[in-house]
């Protein structure tokens, strides 16, 4: 199992499913209706390291961080 | 610590005097500070900030190792929670021997924390915590999610 964590302005609590890959995540979220009009613009990091890779495999476990658009200062 | 958060607005004549009396002797060159003012505009009374901390961490210390490749040593303290206006939320400084390393830094710096800190900001307008959507920018690599086989 791994996590999914929801960061900012998304106001979701974490989940927990199998995924082996972000590639599950990716099709595990694409089934939300509610994250769909976030997905577009999340960057995504795994045990807090931000990545670009789809393919980047996933451990029990793991927690994969969502980011939504951000404006800090 | 390089890098300080701060519940509510910051103190930047506390702050700056204290980074000044830390790094006087250092024998740096310049020292060039940047203070971030929550501007009273669109009726907002103040501005809220969520932080992410960890990945806070690992990009200022990337910079951090930018900036001591040439020569330099950046500072930042940001705000979480509510900042009114006219109180700062964001304050940076580099430190260089040379000017022009300083300027260049603090240009690109500041920059690239506005696209990349993970940092969420809010308007708080009648008490309401509403996100700066439009203002906010997708971190780089932003999409990776939405992409289909």
């Amino acid at each position: 199992m791994i996590t999914i964590e929801f960061l900012g302005p998304i106001a979701q609590e974490s989940i927990t499913i199998e995924a082996s890959s972000l590639r599950d995540v990716a099709k595990f979220l694409q089934q939300d209706s509610k994250l769909s009009s976030w997905l577009d613009s999340l960057a995504i990091a795994i045990n807090d390291k931000l990545t670009d890779n789809l393919d980047a495999p996933l451990n029990d476990g793991d927690r994969v961080s969502l980011l939504p658009p951000v404006c800090g200062g | 610590m390089m890098l300080e958060i701060f519940e509510g607005a910051l103190q930047p004549k506390e702050i700056f005097s204290r980074w000044y009396d830390d790094e006087c002797n250092a024998n740096w060159g310049a020292f060039i500070p940047f203070v971030g003012i929550v501007r009273e505009e669109d009726e907002i009374e103040a501005l809220s900030f969520d932080i992410y901390e960890p990945i806070l961490i690992n990009w200022f210390d990337a910079w951090q190792q930018k900036a001591k490749q040439r020569g330099a040593k950046l500072r930042m303290a940001h705000s979480k929670g509510d900042v009114k206006v006219h109180k700062s939320s964001y304050v940076a400084a580099v430190l260089s021997p040379k000017r022009r390393v300083a300027l260049e830094l603090i240009d690109a710096f500041v920059e690239d924390f506005k696209a990349n800190a993970p940092i969420w900001k809010y308007d708080v307008i009648q008490n309401k915590r509403i996100y700066a959507k439009k203002r906010s920018m997708p971190m780089n690599g932003a999409g990776l999610l939405a992409k289909k086989d």
